[in-house]
This record gives structure tokens, sequence and C-alpha cells, in this order.
């Protein structure tokens, strides 16, 4: 599989098939365009050259899980590496860069020295919200004392960047026995505080750790209080809801609202379901590489096509 | 079957009857009285056995199987771990009766109990 683009110019997108096949494997980053208000998902290399000079364009990585060094991928940081020299060979300068949490594996300060030294490379402002794997120091302070300047309670914030309104959630802390991912009553005062005053037609960005949409609950794939935060969104004309922490691609569009969630830069993880658990999957060590690779989805916004292309480590 | 095979096999079943019956007896004897230690395993997301029923003054020990970290948190803040990783293990001892309900903070899907029954006095 190289350079795989997946059915761009059919009516009927990728077979069922191809879309599942490619739903499992880690890959190296999504590339996001935002062109008349609404994001668009590109391919990594190759359709950046489409997206051209207008509109903002940026990145989106996910579960770079720095420490594991199981069998699924005994080395990550390399994986890590190999998106990173990926992303900058990008024809086109992406604007920033999303990390939608798991930077590290065990919050270790030494994994999250790696992360920072590699994830710089890209030479990118990267805006962090943080995976589970992120805040279990005994004292939940490494995170925050990082990537935390400028935000609120356990690390969420917003900002903006050519018109569109991005927003950083954190479902990941406080959790509760027999829950699924939570936002919590005061972030969800804040998020409300923060849309406040703003108009419809502003394109709204929300990233997180968890899909803020119920994904499979039995492997706690959701977050019990999204609903809540997506009402608060429901005026918006354009709302893009991007999450990682389930190591493949899945998409839904609900109305206005489109969610996605990336693949990591570790390891993949088994489609809902398919497995008796949601832990790393280990496939053929020659095979990894050249399955680690941002997979091609395709799928419909309004009128307008969403694609990611396929993009391998190796191969 | 040969004589000498015979005899092996009778003497056999004697003796396997035999441990039976005094494995049976030990465990009458000895069951209450000790709070023998008891192990829960953490693999594939799952706290196995998801209830244990142990007596007071017995020390449970987590033994984390699985390739992602978890932690062991009572859910009515009597005892919580640290992250364990791939191996590591987190021990407590419960000497109050009652049952625990605990859950991973990481994975909160995960959830679990430990019962722990009085000791009666007589077997003390």
């Amino acid at each position: 599989m190289s350079s795989d683009h997946h059915d761009h110019n059919g009516n009927d997108g990728p077979s069922r098939r191809r879309v599942l096949e490619c739903m499992t494997w880690a890959g190296t980053g999504v590339l996001w365009t935002v062109a008349g208000g609404v994001p668009r998902s590109l391919g990594i290399v190759n359709e950046a050259m489409a997206a051209g000079a207008g509109g903002l364009t940026f990145l989106q990585i996910s579960d770079s899980h720095m420490g594991f060094d199981k069998p699924a991928n005994p080395n990550t940081k390399g994986t890590l590496e190999e998106a990173m020299a990926k992303i900058k060979t990008l024809p086109v300068k992406p604007s920033f860069m999303i990390h939608t949490g798991d930077i590290t594996h065990l919050s270790k300060p030494a994994e999250f020295d790696d992360a920072d030294k590699i994830i710089s490379q890209a030479k990118l402002d990267v805006h962090y919200v943080p995976g589970e794997h992120d805040i279990i120091d005994e004292e939940q302070k490494l995170y925050r004392e990082r990537y935390g300047r400028g935000t609120r309670g356990t690390g969420w914030y917003a900002f903006d960047a050519d018109g569109v309104h991005f927003i950083g959630l954190v479902n990941v802390a406080n959790l509760k026995a027999g829950g699924l991912g939570s936002l919590g009553a005061e972030q969800l005062a804040w998020l409300e505080d923060d849309l406040k005053g703003k108009s419809a037609s502003t394109p709204i960005v929300v990233f997180a750790h968890i899909p803020l949409w119920t994904v499979y609950p039995e492997w706690g794939w959701g977050t019990e209080d999204s609903g809540r935060a997506l009402e608060l969104l429901k005026g918006f004309g354009s709302v893009t809801v991007l999450n990682g922490h389930i190591h493949q691609v899945m998409q839904k569009v609900e109305g206005n609202v489109a969610f996605h969630t990336a693949r990591s830069t570790a390891f993949p993880q088994p489609a809902p379901g398919s497995a008796p658990s949601p832990g790393p999957m280990k496939v053929a060590d020659d095979k990894l590489r050249g399955l680690l690779g941002v997979a091609s989805v395709t799928f419909r916004q309004g009128e307008q096509r969403l694609a990611i292309v396929d993009q391998p480590l190796q191969g | 079957m040969t004589r000498i095979k015979k005899i092996v096999h009778a003497v056999l079943s004697v003796a396997s009857r035999g441990a039976v019956l005094m494995t049976a007896l030990l465990f009458f004897l000895a069951g209450p009285a000790l709070a023998a230690d008891a192990e829960v395993k953490i693999d594939n997301f799952t706290f196995n056995p998801p209830r244990l029923v142990v007596k007071a003054g017995t020390t449970v020990t987590w033994d984390n199987d699985d390739d992602i970290p978890h932690t062991v948190v009572a859910t009515g803040k009597a005892f919580r771990s640290k992250t364990l990783d791939t191996e590591d293990k987190f021990s407590f001892t419960f000497t109050t009766p009652g049952t625990y309900e605990y859950f991973c903070s990481l994975h909160p899907h995960m959830t679990a109990s430990i019962v722990v029954e009085a000791v009666t006095g007589a077997t003390q």
C-alpha cells in the first residue's frame, strides 16, 4: 500500500471493506484544512498540494504513547519520529498541530521529554489536550506544568485561528466507577460561557482525547456528559469534533456536527468488539510499518466531501 | 490389564481418594481460621475474579498482566493504588468486613468487588 488514494474520483466513496481495512491501523497524522468555514480532512502529503495557499491547514496527531515498548510496537519513538519526518515534507506548511492526548504512556518526565524532543522536529506550534495516560503521575502535575499554561481546570482552553474557534476539552480526569469519559460541571459551565456571544456562523473545532460520542461503551469509548456539550454547540453551523484514544479512524456526521477519531502514532487497537479487550493489537513485525499509515476514509458533510488519504510510514 | 497394572491402579485409586479426603479435611479445619492471601489478576481490561470473597485479615494482591497500565481504586476510598504498569503489583490487607467496590480510574468501565467476611470467634 503506497501513497494510497482511496477513491477520490468516484461518487461512491471507498468500499465498506476498504474502510474497515483502513480503520485498523495506526498512522502518522491527519492534515486538516478549513475552506469556506468547513474543515476538511486531507491526506498527509499529496493532498496538501491540492490544498494550495487558501484557507487554514492544521495537523492532528494522537496517542504517541512515549514509553510504550510492548510487542505491538517496541519502538514508539521511532514511529513518532517517522511521523514528524513526513510532516516536514509537506509542501504547504500547516499553521499548527493538535495533539489529542496520550502523549506518554505513564506520565514519566523522560517520556514527556522524548515527546517534546521528537514533536518539536516538526517545527510547528502544538496545542495539546491530555489523555488518561498523561495524568497518572502521583501529583498529576507534570502535564499541566508543561502544557497547561493559560488553561483552566484540568487543562481546557480555547483559541482562535483564521476565524475558526478551537476548543480543547479534557474528558479524562476525575472519572467515576462504571462510567465513561467525563467533562464535569465546571468545564461545561466554562464551555457555555466561552460560546456565549459567538456568532452561529463561526466554525467550531472541538478536540478532546476520548471520543465525544458513544463509540463503544463496553470498552469505555465514549463521554458520559458529551451530550450536554453538544447541546451547547447545537446553534452553530459547522462543528467538527476531533478525538483520539481508540487508535483507529471512526467518523460520524450528525446534523451540523462531524465527529472524527485519529489514528495513533504508536500502535493499533482492535475495532470495537472484535477482540476480548481494547488492548494494543499486535501485527506481524514486518507488517507494522507498512501498515502504520493514515487511512483514507471518505464521508460527506453537507454536500462537501471529506477525505483522508492513507500514507504508510513505509512501503 | 496385567495383574501388576491392576494393583498399581488400585493403589493409585486409593491414594487419590485419600488425597481428596485429606484436602477436604484440611480445608474444613484450616479454611475458616486461616486468612490465606488472595490474588486478583488484571488482564484484558478486566479484574479476575470480578467478585472475590475473603476473610477479614486477608491480604489481596492485584497483579497487572495487561499490556496497558491500570489502577485499583476503591469507590469508597478505602484503598487506592499507584498506576500499575505491566507486571506491577498492589496489595491491601482487609481488616474490616464489608463489600468493597473498586474500579480502574483510567478505564472506569473496569469494575469489581472484594467481599470481606468476618472471622468467627470460635475458629480464631
